[in-house]
């Protein structure tokens, strides 16, 4: 498996995994706008999945497509870190949540495909350019919301804080380094991830600080997902429900 | 008949935007470049957003106008450089406008309510009904109303 392929699964599995994710808020949110508003990230970060894992297909060269590598593959091939694959609460309606994991990984997600976008791989910095005009909008909605839940009632600030303690752990396995990077980084295709440490840092505590929020100390960091070493038992029960029309109707088109 | 790109940027000049119907997928500037070869026309568009679904309506509603003038018709996508909402026609602004949605603006918010021209207007969503619309209300006359934003 190349690096490149394996490089482009991480950009296209972080977008589809999350996706889905969010997609599951769709007819349930908590007020009109806010189902609105995450339909309409979910379906950004749809299209995003589409552009990278056409392109992920094409470097593989097996004729896989993008649906191929979407529907047909099982967890331990999938390269998304942990964090969007945990479920969106114990009911699966948890909106603090939800929005905290949005914030923690648009935060990322904004200086990534900015460096990105600056690519010696045109069809990558392509995607790149046009998917981080998409999540400049992400990151503003979702650092506002943190924002207004963490510094609003006693009850929605504690809320807050809960998802910000449990997710914490998983929040940076984007920043972690491996040989895919290194080569990537070789060829000019994409920085370390570990380069946008700063940047993540400096919205983060920002944003935080701002929210009357306090980020755990424990440096602990949960790994795998990037790597596809070790997925949480969650991201099978959701590949089951993603997956389901293609695995039982294989082939099957709109 | 030779057909030349000028017939094809005018055929295409009636083709609505599947979303927004006032607008021509010219007007809403997503048609990249035209060229004819052989007899065949090949337009290539570019997406507005990633995961817009009107995006597969409009390449259908292309080569169908297109061969319904007799024409073979290729359509392909070119994502770099990007779309911007600069990229719309003066007419197709004031077209949107007159529809009843804010054309997009560089300072980020519409300038005024398009139903009553007042400038009170309040945000209420960045997202709305499709990926290019944000949600506003005018303090004046209180009418909710779509905005295009920008990109």
């Amino acid at each position: 498996m190349s690096s490149l392929f394996e490089f482009l699964l991480r950009q296209g599995d972080n977008a589809l995994v999350l996706g889905h994710r969010v997609s599951e808020w769709c007819g349930h949110g908590p007020v009109l706008e806010e189902d609105i508003a995450l339909a309409n990230t979910a379906l950004d970060l749809i299209g995003q999945t589409q552009l990278w894992l056409e392109l992920a297909g094409e470097v593989e060269g097996a004729g896989r497509t993008a649906d191929d590598l979407a529907y047909l593959r099982d967890a331990w091939d999938f390269r998304n870190v942990l964090m969007v694959e945990l479920p969106n609460g114990e009911n699966g309606r948890d909106y603090a949540r939800t929005m905290m994991r949005q914030f923690l990984f648009d935060a990322f997600q904004v200086p990534w495909l900015d460096a990105l976008s600056g690519s010696s791989d045109a069809r990558v910095a392509g995607i790149a350019t046009k998917s981080a005009k998409e999540t400049r909008y992400h990151l503003e909605r979702s650092r506002e919301t943190v924002i207004a839940l963490g510094d609003g009632t006693e009850e929605s600030h504690d809320r807050m804080q809960s998802a910000l303690d449990l997710l914490w752990p998983y929040a940076r396995e984007v920043l972690q380094v491996d040989g895919v990077d290194e080569d990537m980084a070789r060829d000019g295709i994409a920085p370390l991830p570990s380069e946008m440490s700063e940047a993540w840092e400096a919205e983060v505590h920002a944003t935080l600080g701002a929210a009357c929020l306090q980020a755990p100390e424990d440096p602990f960091v949960h790994k795998g997902g990037r790597t596809g070493a070790r997925h949480t038992e969650h991201l099978g029960h959701m590949l089951a429900t993603m997956q389901v029309l293609q695995r039982s109707y294989r082939g099957q088109v709109w | 008949m030779v057909v030349s790109s000028a017939d094809i940027w005018s055929w295409l000049e009636t083709v609505p935007d599947p979303e927004i119907p006032v607008l021509s997928v010219v007007d809403l500037g997503v048609v990249r470049d035209v060229s004819v070869h052989d007899g065949k026309a090949r337009v290539t568009i570019t997406p507005t957003y990633t995961g817009c679904p009107a995006m597969r309506v409009i390449e259908g509603a292309i080569t169908e106008a297109l061969e319904d003038q007799g024409i073979a018709t290729e359509v392909q996508t070119q994502l770099a450089p990007p779309w911007t909402t600069d990229w719309m026609t003066p007419k197709g602004k004031a077209q949107l406008e007159s529809y009843g949605i804010a054309p997009p603006r560089a300072a980020g918010g519409p300038e005024r309510c398009p139903r009553c021209r007042s400038e009170s207007l309040a945000k209420v969503s960045q997202f709305g009904s499709t990926p290019c619309k944000a949600q506003w209300r005018c303090e004046d006359c209180l009418e909710p109303f779509d905005y295009f934003k920008c990109i």
